[in-house]
Order: C-alpha cells, then structure tokens, then sequence
C-alpha cells in the first residue's frame, strides 16, 4: 500500500478501475446510437430501456430456463435485438420521411412503456444476478486487487468496440454501411437493400445495448430504471464526442469514464455531475464536439 | 424535404383567423370561470398552471421548432426558489413568484446560449443533459430539503390585501395570472418578432441570409420560454405549497412535451387541451399506479406514428380555421 496525492493506491486505483466499467458502458452505448444515427438519422432514446431489456434477459433467462451468463451473453442480444427489428419495421419505418425530431419523439415514447412494463413486472428494487463461476474472484496486483468479472468486461467491450469499428471502416458489408449512410438513393440503384440493411441496423445498435446490459448485471442490480438514468448520461458522452466517427464514440466513452472516476477521488460531490459539466465547457469551447462535423 | 416539426397549418385569412381564435378564447374564458363550481378547484389550478407550462414549450417547438427536453429545469427549480422564498424569507407571494421567475430567465439564458450552439437533435440532448445536471444540483443542495422537498409553503397575502388561503381567492389569482401569460405569448407569436421566429423554423439558412441574428433570436424565444416555464412553477409551487424533486426530473419534461403534442403542437390552444387532458389522465388514472406511465408512453408513441397534428390541430384542420 502507498499513498498518491494523499489519497490511498487503493482507493484511486479502484475508482479508476471503476470509471473504466462505466467508461466500457458509456463506449458501448454511444457506439450503438452512432451506428444507429449513421443509418437512420434518429437518436434511439429507448438505447437505455434497451440496455434494461438486455440484463433483464439475462436475468430471466437464469431463473425460468437455468440458462446461465455465458449463453445469455449471446442469447439476449441476439432476442433484444430482435425486438429492435421489430420496432423498427412497426414503428421508425413509417417516421422515415419526417423530420427526425419525431424519431427522437417515438422512441421516447417506447423507453417510457418499456420501462413502466418492467417496473409493473419486478417493481423498482434490483435484483441481484450472480457473477458466473467461471470469472469469481481476482488477483491483487499489489497495488489494487482485481475482480476477475470487472477486468473481463474491459476486455470484452474494447474487443467488442473494436470489432465494431473494423466492421464499419474496413469490411465490404461496412462500405456499403457507409455508402447507405452518405447516399441511400444511390446505393439502392446499385441494388443494394438499403432498408433491409437499415432494419437490420437497428437491430445491431439495439443487439450491442442488451449486450452491454448482460455484462451490466452482476455488477450493478438488474433494475427497471437502471437505463433511464445512464442513457442520459451517454447523451452526454454523444454530445462531446459528436457522432462523426466510430472511434471517436468509443475513445471518448472510455475517457470520461476515467474522468468520473477520478472525480469521485478527489471531489465526490461533483461525480455525479461532471460529465455534464465538461458537456457545457465543451459546447463553449468546440460547439461540434471533438470528433463531429458539424450538424 | 423533410417534414418540418410544425406543418403549416390551412392558410386562413386573417379576420377569420382572429374570429375563430377569439370565439374559442371566449370560450375556454367562460368554462374556466364556471368550473370551480362543477370541478375540484385544486385540479383546475395544477391544470391551469401545465396549461402556461405547456405554452410555454410550444413557443419553442411550435413557433421556433426547436425541441427542449429540459423543461423541467426552469419549471423545477422557480417552484423551489419560490417555495423558498416564501417559507424561508418570509417574503409576500408576489415577490416569491418574480423570484423563481427570475430564476428561471437567468437559468434560460445559461442553458440556452450552450443549447443553441448545436442543432436539431444535439439540442434536444444537451437540453436533458443541462436539466439532469440541475437535477443533481436538486438533489445535493442543502435548501431543496433531497427527498422531502420543500413543504408547507405558505401562500401568504397577495400585496398584503388578498389571503390566498381562501380557495377561490386562490383560484382567481391563478386564472387571471395564467391568462396573462397566455395572452404575452400570443401576443409574442402574432408580433414581428414572432414572424421571424416562424421564418427560422421554416428555413434557417434562409433567414440567416436575409441578415437575421438567428442565434440571437433563438436566444431571446428560449429565454422567454424559459421564464414562462418558471413562472408556471412558481405558481404551481404555491398552489399545492410544495416544491420537490419530482418538478425537476426528466419525467417532468416529458409530460410537458406530451401535453403540447397531443394537444398539437403550434396551436395556440392545443397545449391548453393537452395539458387538461394529461392532468386529468394522471388524476383519474391514479389508482392504476404505475400503468399510467405505460399509458402515457403509448399515447406518446400513437400521437408520433398517427396524430402528428394533436387535438386541435386536427379539429382546427377539419374546421379550417386556426385554433
């Protein structure tokens, strides 16, 4: 044990480690509304219900059919997104020609009906979800002691980014991706499905919010609200970073998870609002956000 | 082209127009005076006060289109200065309500000039950002009492003459006060200046190169929306004599934003509909506990997807005239 700043090792380095779960989440979730904004042009504000619904999953799936972490890993993102699909050819499909305000309008709309069914459903408590066996305990590296469940969920989500980000900008079905995005008329002529391709979309971006629900539940309670109040702090993370780029999305969610994890170090008081702050300084200083064009 | 926020409604001439929104003003002037008689004044007075609310709102997305999701800030946080003013420093309801008023206004123009830097769906989210982060504020201040609130506001002597503690007295002074602020925004939308509001909403470049400060524009219908909003949360502060947290939660916000869609949005009385219709919805739906926000969600999702132009709107299209 040793001391930085006064501040023990462990304590700073547990908050760092900390900051860097929610830092994996916030990547994760920003990457899904960019990918989903890339094609449909809407910002998902049922991305934190969906988040829910994947931990949920996760949950359901070990007490009604004794499926375990490992399955639901795979499991849920792949039924959430389906339901994803499914919002999208009901509902989004039909708000395609309007201004995307309405998108934004709808999908408000399904995160509060998503989140009071759950609600009506478990009630607002959490439910505890067990780290799989597979991943209990840790190792102390001397100067922290490491849960083996948290280093694995950093290491899942930047691999899980990545791939992502190599899906996009560097695989045939990633251009045609891109294309879609910058001109769908044309694409089409090409004979491309683009509304195919954009169904499917969504579903992905739907898909990668469950997933991160799923490594979200043994860490923190499974809860109806537990989206509600994280997507808005994603929407922050969007504001900064600026949806222009992939990995752009993905640095700055890490990075700010870093930045609040400090923050509860050294000023406690500010944690739960200093992502916001950094939103406003920087609206003053790069309105377009680090990494955005401007929109 | 896209569809803006706001379709322009059936281009009425100006006599019928001012006729038919004269009739209904009449109207609706009537009805609220006869109420208290028929309806639970307490119901009428929280549903006056969501009806200047969500006016309010609608100056923004109706008339400017933009689309706050961080309303209940300014509504949230006047409701507290008011309370505070009138339990803590004993001050008389005027002064309490042109506290939290003016707590609004300098609130709007903070969170305004960092909203109107980014556009379209970048302000809707920097707006819910701004409001979760005065939530928190909320939350961590000493004044607010956390969880509790701030509770038996006295409602005091109106300029030392009028005891609002007498219901009806209560009631009059809201209705006159709610009608005031209607009226202002009427008159704000009919004036100059609410032509070029309307004119950044159909084509900003557009107006930008005719040589309008659109910022500076937007900056004032923000403020002005801003300071509307406190002023309905100051009210509402004194009515039920209660400030908490529930004022300043995201949720508030999207109450507000359903009250003015389903109303209809850029009407002058859909938000007035609307915010009876939700505040109703709420009280009647009460016992079903916490189906009513499933409920209000679906309502949210069926006005997007079929009722883009609200109530009125629809009626008003129907009618032909301008509602």
């Amino acid at each position: 044990m040793f001391e930085i700043f006064g501040i023990p090792s462990q304590a700073l380095f547990g908050q760092l480690l900390l900051g860097l779960i929610n830092g994996s989440f916030y990547a994760l979730l920003s990457l899904g509304l960019a990918v989903i904004f890339g094609m449909l042009n809407i910002i998902n504000f049922a991305h934190g219900a969906q988040y829910m619904m994947g931990a949920f999953a996760a949950y359901l799936l070990l007490q009604h059919a004794g499926i375990g972490y490992w399955a639901a890993l795979v499991i849920a993102p792949i039924v959430v997104g389906g339901t994803g699909v499914l919002v999208e050819r009901l509902f989004l499909k039909h708000l395609r020609k309007l201004d995307p305000l309405y998108g934004l309008l709808l999908t408000f709309g399904l995160a509060i009906v998503i989140e009071g069914v759950f609600r009506n459903s478990y009630g607002s408590s959490g439910l505890p979800y067990q780290v799989p066996e597979s991943l209990q305990g840790g190792r102390n590296l001397g100067f922290m002691f490491l849960p083996n469940y948290r280093a694995w969920v950093i290491v899942l989500s930047l691999a899980v980014c990545l791939a992502t980000w190599f899906a996009i900008e560097r695989t045939r079905l990633g251009s045609y991706l891109r294309a879609a995005t910058e001109n769908p008329v044309l694409v089409r002529a090409f004979g491309i499905n683009v509304p195919r391709m954009v169904t499917l979309t969504y579903g992905f971006g739907v898909g990668l919010a469950a997933l991160a629900g799923v490594m979200a539940a043994p860490i923190y309670n499974v809860s109806p609200q537990m989206g509600s109040d994280l997507i808005i702090v994603v929407f922050a993370v969007v504001v900064i970073g600026g949806m222009g780029s992939i990995m752009g999305a993905i640095l700055t969610g890490f990075t700010l998870g870093i930045v609040e994890g400090l923050t509860k170090v050294f000023f406690p008081e500010a944690s739960n609002t200093v992502i916001f702050v950094i939103m406003a300084i920087v609206l003053l200083l790069r309105p377009a956000g680090f990494f955005g064009r401007t929109a | 082209m896209t569809e803006h926020v706001l379709e322009p409604l059936v281009p009425a001439r100006r006599r019928e127009t001012a006729r038919s929104l004269g009739v209904a003003f009449a109207v609706t002037v009537a009805l609220l005076i006869v109420a208290p008689f028929a309806i639970y004044p307490i119901f009428l007075m929280k549903a006056l006060c969501f009806a200047l609310f969500a006016c309010a709102f609608n100056l923004l997305i109706g008339y400017v289109g933009l689309v706050s999701f961080g309303h209940a800030m300014f509504f949230g946080w006047a409701s507290y200065l008011t309370a505070h003013a009138a339990k803590v420093w004993g001050l008389p309801p005027e002064l309490a309500i042109l506290i939290g008023t003016a707590t609004a206004a300098v609130l709007g123009l903070v969170a305004g000039g960092l909203a109107i830097r980014r556009q379209g769906i970048y302000f809707a989210m920097i707006t819910l950002a701004l409001a979760q982060m005065m939530f928190f504020f909320a939350l961590q201040a000493k004044f607010t009492g956390g969880e509790d609130g701030i509770q038996g506001v006295p409602r005091g002597r109106l300029f030392g003459i009028f005891d609002l503690n007498g219901e009806m007295t209560m009631y009059l002074f809201i209705l006159l006060v709610v009608l005031a602020g209607l009226l202002l925004i009427y008159r704000i939308i009919n004036s100059p200046f609410g032509e070029v509001l309307k004119a950044i909403r159909e084509n900003e470049q557009r107006a930008i190169s005719l040589g309008y400060n659109v910022e500076r524009y937007k900056l004032v219908a923000f403020v002005l929306s801003a300071t509307l909003a406190g002023l309905a949360g100051s009210l509402k502060a004194l009515v039920f004599q209660l400030a908490s947290l529930t004022d300043v939660h995201w949720t508030m916000s999207g109450d507000v934003i359903l009250m003015t869609l389903l109303g209809g949005l850029g009407t002058v009385f859909g938000p007035v509909a609307g915010a009876f219709l939700v505040v109703a919805m709420q009280s009647y739906l009460a016992p079903f506990g916490q189906w009513v926000l499933v409920i209000q969600g679906a309502v949210f999702v069926v006005c997007v997807l079929a009722f883009r132009r609200g109530i009125v709107g629809e009626l008003a299209h129907a009618l032909r005239v301008q509602l």
